[in-house]
This record gives C-alpha cells, structure tokens and sequence, in this order.
C-alpha cells in the first residue's frame, strides 16, 4: 500500500501561491489531477473560479501552457488545440480542458455535447462545485435539491434535482467517464491515469466542496467530500463505452443528514426534506448497482472498507 | 467545363463561394472548422472534400454551432496553425463574442462571411448588416467585388493578418457572388508558396513554453496598452496591405487597393459603393458618361478595416458631390459606410454634399435603373442629406 502513496510524490505541477479560498475542493482537485497528467499537458479553462485562481497576469500557477477561452467553449477550444497540437506533431501532450459546473453542465453544454459525440480527443475534467460560485454562489444546473443559493435563497430553494451530467455524457457513448472527488486522491488520481492512456473524449466529473458556497468551514472540505460518496450522494464509478459501468467503492452508507448538517446551505431543510431526498439517493444507488451487476456478473467485487 | 492552364496558374469557372475554398487551399489552412448555414455552406463542403481527398493536408473539424467553429479556430490558432472558418448572418452573430477574442488574443484567422440580411424576419439574402454589426471586433475586413477578388483576397489576408497578428473577414454578397459562376484563375500553389511563408506566431502555445494566454489584467495593468497595440496594428496593416497588394501583383498580376477608383480623375460626383452591386454601378456610371458625358466617378470601397482615412480624405477632396450606397443601417444613425466617409470628410476644407443612400436591403435587387435613379435624384439635392431610402414600396409598408 505504501507504494500507492509514493505516486502522488510526483513533481509538483502546481505552484504555491494561488488565489484560491482556503479549503478550495478545486485547487486539491488539480493538484493531483496534474501529477497524474505530467508537464506535457496545455490546459485550457472558460470563465469559473480557475479564471482568478491561477493568477492574474502576468503571475500564472501552473507549469504548464494555460489557455484561457469563453465560457462556453472549453470543450471546442480544446478541440482546436489538440487539433493544432497534431499538426505541429506534439502528438503525446495531453489537452485538458478544466472547467467549472456551470461552464459544463450549463453554458458550456452545447459545445461538450458536439465534442463528445465527434469522439474528439480530449480530456475533460469538471469541478463541480454546485453553483455559479466564482461569481458569488447563484444556482446551476449542478446545484442539489432545495439547496440554498443566492439566487435560491432560503425562503425558495433550489427546486429541481441536480442534473445528472455522467448519465448525459453516457448517452455519448465515449470511451471513459468517472466520479471522483478529494477525500480519495489516489482514485482521482488512477482515473487520470487511466484517462490519459485512452483516446477520444474522455470525462471525469470531480465533486470540488466551496467552502464559502456550501457555507461550511474551510477544515471540512475533505470531510464533506468523504461523506458525499460514504452517504451515496456521490458514488465513485467508472462508465467505458458507455456501457460499463464500475461501482469503485462500497459506501459506508451513512444517513445523508450527517452530510447535509455540516453545511450552512442545506440547513433549512425539514425531516421530510431529507428523508425525501434519502430515498432518491437510494433509488439512485440500487440502479447503479444493478449497473454494475450487469456489467460485472455481481456486486461482491465492489471494494469495501478502507478506499483513498 | 474544361480548366484552362495559364501560366500563372490554371483558369477555373467557380461560384463565389468555391473561390473562398481554392483560396483556402492554396493558402494551405491547417485546421479548419465550420457549422452550416445558407448560403455559406458550399465553401466549407469543397473545402471538408479536398480535405477527405488528401488534396488539402488539414484537419477539418465539424463543430455543433459557429461559435464552437471560432472557438476551434482560435484553439488551433494559439498553437501556431493556419486556421479559416466562414459563416453568414446568424452564424456570424453567434460568434460575436469570440471575434473579440480572436482580435484580443492576436491570433491570425481568417474567415470568409458571405454576406446575408440578419433576422427577424428571416432573408437569407445579399445585405451589409451581419459583417458591419461586426466592425469593431478588431478585425480586418475585405469586401469583394468579383470571385477573382475573393479567391485573391483570401491569400491577401493571411499574408496582411500574419504580418500584424489580426484576423481578417472577407465578404462577398449572397448569391450575387456566392452562387454566381465566374472564370477564376487559381495561381499555381508554388508561386502562393512563395507570396504566402508558413505562420510564425510569436506567442504560440506549446508545451516547452508555460505561458498563461488571456488571464486577468487588472485596471492598471497592461489591458489597456494591449487595445492600444491593437490600435497601432491596425495602423501598420495600411502599408502592410499596400505592400502585400504590391507584391501580389508583380507575382500574380492583378492589382487588389485600398479602394478602387472608376472614372474619378475629372469626376466632380462620386459615386461610394462595396461589394458586388458596385459592378452595376460603374456599368451604369460608364453608360451615363458614354451618353451624356456626365462627370460622374465610382469609389469602391474594398477594405473597411483599418480605415484609410488619408486616402478616403485625399480622393474625396475637391469633389462636387458624393453619394454614398448603403446596403446596410445603423438604426438611429444611417448607413454605416455613410457615416464613416462623413467622419473622414470632417477636416476637409471644401467639403462636397453628401447624401447617403440606403438601398437594396434584404437582397432586393439593385438595377442600373436604380442607380440612373440615384443619380438624377442626387443631381436635384444641393445641401447635404443623411438618409435617403431608394426603392421602398409603397404596398409594402402599407401592408
């Protein structure tokens, strides 16, 4: 096990001294998202909170290429630049396109959407904070169920189900999507891994807890992080092809209320509230184990226990 | 129909748009990037063909909007390649946002905008308004005459749009150019080779250079100097076009300028004009002199942007008269050309009446009688006049 560990000592691809807030699920996100990736990687990001984390000009946080697009094209520019980059004949650098939910599951849709379906070869990575936080938490199309924001506010919450973007980009049928999330860096960080090695367009949807969007203390982004997944909130699982689908890890199954009480923006939620959304989880859990099952012939391989 | 060799090349018959895709491809675009829309698609269909055939050595990517074709466009772009895409009216519009880009990021695309009136109500026909909502984004713009012009100008404005990191749009009218078959000849890809080197973009993206493209500039910071190069990029493009022009003709023989000038040494009226519908002028204008021996002269007005006021001012200086044909309006102001000629007047001492003409919007077509109309209504006015409709009907506004 130890060695595991030793694959996240790579070099360091992210500089100290960003813009981030503290506890900022995005900026852990990246760091092992570029270890995994290496210096041969351009990246390119639309308008979201990376816009400002990596630094005005002229200072710059990563030692890599960075290409700042439109909001909604992250996916298209980073067509161009792999485009580009296979012209020029840097064949092997990795073209990463880094974005925001709002930048994915919203304005940036329609260009993901294109690129996916043209297989272009590209890895797309979204952080998904759950609201438009960079400019000051108003809802997305990724913000939960009746979660506050401040264009849902308390007296009015969010009143749709978060969209379900892995189940859109399976409709996609691509050859790689995954879950992931901080409290498990070295998932992240073979799923990476994994993604770089495969061709075409390539997803991996990172829940990146905001502290001061999900109105929780900035210690407990990584906490928040494992009780998504533990509660089923957020399970971590693979789709290839857009057929097979991989449960990666058996979750502790913990009530979701122990979620939702260390976050400011769910706590005008009721008992029913929550025991409504609890069955939702539920629903949603035993469909992807049936997934699973399908795919793998049972769900005793789902690993348990201790999973980083 | 059979080609014909040349010496300098080889003599085709092509529709307005076909000549967009030959210039494409002598200019040897690397990724191309297109969404379809009438009446542009043919450019981008030849051009996916050559490509599919191996007669282009390019990526074509096809995108789902013509905002991700400019946001491929500008991805490629900032990693050094030659990129072109080409649109019309709506498709145009769409990328509003991102020709800005392009301009901010200093990146050297060129794009073929075959001219259509924009909606509500649909036209898909010929009409200014969709390139000149266009004009301050930054970037060079060529308005064509004939489908030689055009297949030219495409290598004029990557040689122009690489010498001073810009992009550039040229427009040719829908239909009236776009569809409409012309003897082009194609210059032969050695001698283009030589006019035309391959792009070195100072600032592109690859993975040994760690820059950040694009980040946050703050008040003080050097976002306001970056609009001032632009500026003076658009200032150096004059005598890069003049220079580029020159040598295009010792090398092709054909003489593309700032603006063309028909029959204006002794002409006390000129007549101001862009884009195809100035073939019907200078064939009218030619007629009346033949006739009645008026002095009657035609501008054409071939690059927008940069805007050669000095030469605008100088041609000008000393007329009687000058008409100004809009094929476009700027609601609440007039005719764009119009305004732009009259700006460029301000300093001249002398100044000629003006009139500005607004005519031939939503394709509606434009007749030597029109212009024989013009010019007689133009000969009644003595003083200036802003905005002049020529050809509205009665029973369609009456409706």
């Amino acid at each position: 096990m130890a060695f595991e560990w030793e694959e996240l000592l790579q070099e360091e691809v992210l500089d100290p001294g960003i813009l981030s807030c503290q506890g900022c699920g995005s900026t852990i996100a990246i760091r092992q998202v570029l270890k995994a990736l290496g210096k041969n990687t351009i990246i390119t990001v639309p308008a979201c909170c990376w816009t400002i984390i990596d630094g005005p000009f002229p200072y710059h946080s990563l030692k890599i290429p960075f290409f700042h697009t439109a909001f909604e094209t992250a996916a298209a520019a980073a067509t161009g630049i792999r485009a580009g980059l296979n012209t020029r004949g840097y064949k092997d650098t990795n073209v990463l396109a880094w974005a925001g939910d709002g930048g994915t599951f919203d304005i940036g849709l329609q260009a993901l959407s294109g690129v996916a379906e043209s297989n272009e070869d590209i890895l797309y990575i979204c952080y998904d904070n759950e609201a438009y936080m960079n400019t000051g938490i108003q809802r997305s199309g990724a913000t939960p169920y009746k979660a506050w924001t401040t264009t849902t506010p308390y007296e009015s919450p969010n009143k749709r189900p978060k969209k379900n973007i892995v189940e859109i980009m399976r409709a996609h049928k691509i050859p790689y999507i995954a879950t992931a999330t901080v409290a498990f860096p070295l998932d992240l960080y073979k799923k990476v891994k994994k993604a770089k090695e495969l061709k075409g367009t390539r997803f991996i949807h990172v829940l990146a807890p905001c502290p001061p969007g999900w109105r929780m203390d900035s210690e407990l982004t990584i906490k928040v992080s494992r009780l998504a997944v533990d509660t089923k909130l957020f399970p971590l699982y693979e789709v290839e092809d857009g057929e097979k689908l991989t449960i990666n890890y058996y979750p502790k199954e913990i009530p979701i209320e122990e979620y939702f009480k260390l976050q400011g923006r769910f706590r005008h939620l009721e008992e029913e509230d929550i025991k409504e959304i609890q069955e939702m989880i539920n629903t949603y859990f035993e469909k992807l184990l049936e997934e699973h099952k399908r795919t793998h012939g049972t769900i005793d391989n789902i690993k348990r226990g201790v999973y980083k | 129909m059979g080609d014909l060799k040349t010496k300098k090349g080889i003599k085709k018959v092509l529709y307005g748009n076909h000549a967009v895709s030959y210039g494409v491809k002598v200019s040897r675009a690397q990724v191309i990037s297109a969404y379809p829309i009438t009446p542009q698609t043919q450019v981008v269909e030849l051009l996916s063909e050559m490509v599919g055939k191996g007669e282009l050595d390019a990526t074509f990517v096809n995108v789902e909007s013509e905002h991700s074709a400019m946001a491929v466009c500008i991805g490629a772009s900032i990693t050094g390649v030659r990129t072109f895409t080409a649109t019309s009216a709506q498709g145009l519009l769409l990328m509003h946002e991102l020709l800005h880009w392009a301009a901010g990021d200093r990146l050297p695309i060129v794009m073929a905008v075959i001219n259509r009136a924009v909606a509500a109500p649909w036209s898909i026909w010929s009409d200014q308004n969709d390139s000149l909502s266009q004009r301050d984004t930054g970037w060079m713009k060529i308005y064509c005459e004939s489908n030689q012009e055009v297949l030219d100008s495409v290598i004029l404005a990557y040689k122009v749009s690489e010498k001073v990191f810009l992009p550039s749009m040229l427009v040719l009218d829908a239909f009236i150019l776009s569809h409409t078959a012309e003897p082009v000849e194609v210059p032969a890809q050695e001698e283009v080779d030589e006019f035309l080197p391959p792009l070195e973009l100072p600032h592109a993206l690859t993975p040994e250079k760690p820059y950040a493209i694009g980040a946050v500039v703050m008040p003080d910071g050097p976002y306001m100097e970056l609009r001032y190069k632009i500026q003076k990029a658009m200032e150096k493009a004059i005598p890069e076009i003049e220079k580029a022009c020159n040598e295009f003709y010792e090398l092709f023989g054909r003489k593309w300028e700032f603006v063309e000038e028909f029959m204006m040494d002794d002409a006390d009226v000129v007549l101001i004009t862009s884009g195809a519908v100035s073939s019907t002028v200078k064939y009218t204008v030619n007629e009346i002199r033949k006739r009645e021996g008026k002095k009657i002269g035609v501008l054409r007005m071939r690059i927008l942007r940069p805007f050669h006021f000095e030469k605008i001012r100088k041609i000008l200086s000393g007329r009687k008269k000058v008409i100004v044909l809009d094929r476009n309006i700027s609601f609440g102001l007039g005719g764009i050309f119009f305004n732009e000629i009259r700006s460029s007047l301000y300093s001249v001492s002398e100044k000629p009446i003006l009139l500005g003409y607004i005519w031939g919007l939503g394709g509606r077509d434009i007749t030597p009688k029109d212009v024989e109309g013009v010019i007689k209504d133009a000969e009644k006015r003595e003083k200036d006049e802003d905005i002049i409709f020529w050809g509205l009907k009665k029973e369609n506004i009456n409706l």
